[in-house]
């Protein structure tokens, strides 16, 4: 975090609500009156279980749901004037690489569109390529890559503009635990070196505890903001940060708020599924 | 960690000529010993000659009227071929404007399903009045009539079967519907196209060939076939059907070529399978 106060804050949230409509008539809120402000710099992790809108989160900074209710602001200016200054670059949970393309052109896709000239882009490709450790493989299509190098590859990606804002959905949720490690070390090197802003999304309380400046715990139906823990570990993160007492005590601290906001998680209707009519209303009284 | 998955070395033109061989080999066999067969039931069971002419016999008339037969293939051949361009442009053309107004599109569309199971065929009378049973024009209307709905609906199915993530990473670069159509619809339309356009190839020669027997210039093998049959030469009929359908698979296989040299990226083309 740094304290560079008079800065525009990265994300500005004010009571930003969203209410899905699906087949059938039926209703989701998936968001609910929710306030966050990240600042420039911060590593921020949202946290909370399936189906609680943290998906719906990122896509409303990113403009790419626009809320029925609220304020977002990136950058200091509104969420849409953001998209289209491409001030943010977004990673979902599976890779979303385009076949028919090569390691090297899924990598320069946003600098095309930025209208790089193709010397400027073929450069800042190959040490693209060179960061996640995937030289040698720009000419492969990404079926012919794991699953953990094609996430690499959406990383390089997202990374190859320098935005300042990186939306992050899951991005090592399908990884084998061993790869995930490394790639946690590898963005927190990254996130340290480029000074970006992060918003990460996870499932995994040991990786928002050990990535992030903050996490930010959300409950499901509506979604909502639990609280806000204060990681506060010593910077930078190492593979010892894992064994410290205070980690330990961090991820009980959000676990305990993760029961906390949902406690008949096991009772309700199953994730992802929309809410019954009555349910809705009954939760949309309660505020 | 990058010697893990390395590009095989090419393999050498001579491998894969001998890879291919292996490949056709049987069919081949079985073409000729099909033909052989053939020729031995006939000659053996006197089967009559206007009912099943000995493939000896096709032969000879192919040779006999090579001029004649390779004068009409080339004119069948070439209304084929324009109506399937016709038929091509229109489908595309229209699959991309229903793409892009999707309003406009599920307004449409039971019509185009509609049409696309009417036996379009029978308005080759009527596309003689329009176009004049002498102009190639009326034939190639009658072929693109009958290509343009399945290319339109294939290639609106591929256009509109983009996974939602991919347009909305192309939204975060700020990207426009013109930016999403050129750089994540059409490539993902492509392998749609592709398969209709293989479909309508061999519809453009059926629907030449059924055309012509209503009527036309008479060095065209629809003309050659009907009227040989009716004359009793049925080895030259046969030998007409013959040229019909070589450039029926010839028009299929040069397809197939343009899908592999237009999808040189995807899996199935680049694999060994
Ligand atoms: N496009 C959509 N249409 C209808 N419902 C949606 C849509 N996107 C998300 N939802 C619903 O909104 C809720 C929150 O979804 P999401 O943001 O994906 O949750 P998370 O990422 O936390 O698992 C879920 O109940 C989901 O079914
Ligand atoms: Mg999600």
């Amino acid at each position: 975090m740094n304290g560079n106060g008079d800065r525009a804050p990265a994300v500005s949230l004010r009571g930003v609500s969203q209410v899905f409509t699906v087949r059938g008539g039926g209703r989701v809120a998936a968001l609910d009156e929710i306030d966050l402000r990240v600042e420039p710099g911060e590593f921020v992790s949202l946290i909370g279980p399936s189906g609680c809108g943290k998906s719906t989160l990122l896509r409303v900074i990113g403009d790419l749901i626009r809320p029925i209710g609220g304020e977002v602001q990136v950058n200091g200016k509104p969420a849409h004037q953001a998209r289209l200054d491409r001030d943010y670059g977004i990673v979902f949970q599976d890779a979303v690489l385009y076949d028919w393309r090569t390691v090297a052109r899924n990598i320069g896709l946003p600098l095309e569109m930025l209208g790089w000239e193709r010397e400027r882009r073929s450069a800042r490709v190959r040490e693209m390529l060179e960061l996640v450790e995937l030289t040698g493989f720009e000419q492969h299509h990404p079926w012919q890559l794991s699953g953990g190098m094609q996430q690499r590859v959406a990383i390089a990606r997202a990374l190859s503009f320098s935005p300042a804002l990186l939306l992050m959905d899951e991005p090592f949720g399908a990884l084998d635990e061993m790869t995930r490690e490394r790639l946690n070390n590898e963005l927190l090197r990254i996130w340290e070196r480029s000074k970006s802003t992060i918003v990460f999304v996870t499932h995994s309380i040991a990786e928002a505890v050990f990535l992030s400046t903050r996490v930010v715990v959300m409950s499901a139906r509506p979604g909502r903001i639990v609280d806000v823990v204060d990681v506060g570990l010593p910077q930078p993160r190492m593979a010892e940060t894992r064994v410290e007492p205070r980690f330990f005590e961090l991820v009980k601290e959000v676990r305990e708020l993760l029961h906390r906001g949902a406690p008949e998680v096991f009772e309700g209707p199953p994730a992802d599924q929309p809410l019954p009519e009555a349910e809705l209303l009954a939760a949309e009284e309660e505020r | 960690m990058s010697a893990i998955v390395q590009a095989l070395p090419p393999e050498t033109l001579r491998r894969r000529i001998g890879h291919r061989l292996r490949d056709w080999a049987p069919a081949a066999l079985v073409l000729v010993m099909a033909l052989v067969a053939w020729e031995v039931l006939v000659r053996a069971l006197g089967i009559q000659r206007f009912l099943l002419p000995k493939p000896s016999e096709i032969l000879d008339a192919l040779v006999r009227d090579r001029k004649l037969l390779v004068d009409a293939g080339l004119f069948t051949f070439r209304e084929a071929l324009g109506g399937f361009a016709m038929g091509t442009l229109a489908g595309v053309g229209l699959a991309l404007v229903l793409a892009r107004w999707r309003r406009l599109g599920s307004a449409l569309m039971p019509y185009a399903i509609a049409a696309n199971a009417v036996p379009i065929i029978a308005f080759a009378p009527i596309m003689n009045n329009w176009f004049g049973t002498l102009n190639p024009v009326s034939k190639m209307a009658i072929v693109a009539v009958i290509v343009v709905f399945p290319v339109m609906i294939n290639t609106l199915r591929g256009l509109t079967s983009v996974r939602p993530e991919q347009i909305e990473l192309m939204r975060s670069y700020a990207a426009g519907q013109r930016a999403i159509f050129r750089r994540v619809r059409i490539p993902t339309a492509l392998p749609y196209l592709f398969s209709a356009l293989k479909v309508a190839s061999v519809l453009s020669m059926i629907g030449a060939v059924v055309g012509e027997y209503f009527g036309g210039s008479t060095t065209a093998l629809g003309p050659i076939i009907r009227n040989s049959a009716s004359l009793f030469v049925f080895d030259r009929a046969w030998a007409a059907i013959v040229v019909a359908s070589v450039l029926g698979v010839a028009f299929y296989l040069a397809i197939v070529v343009a899908e592999r040299f237009a999808m040189r990226w995807h899996p199935s083309v680049r694999g060994h399978t």
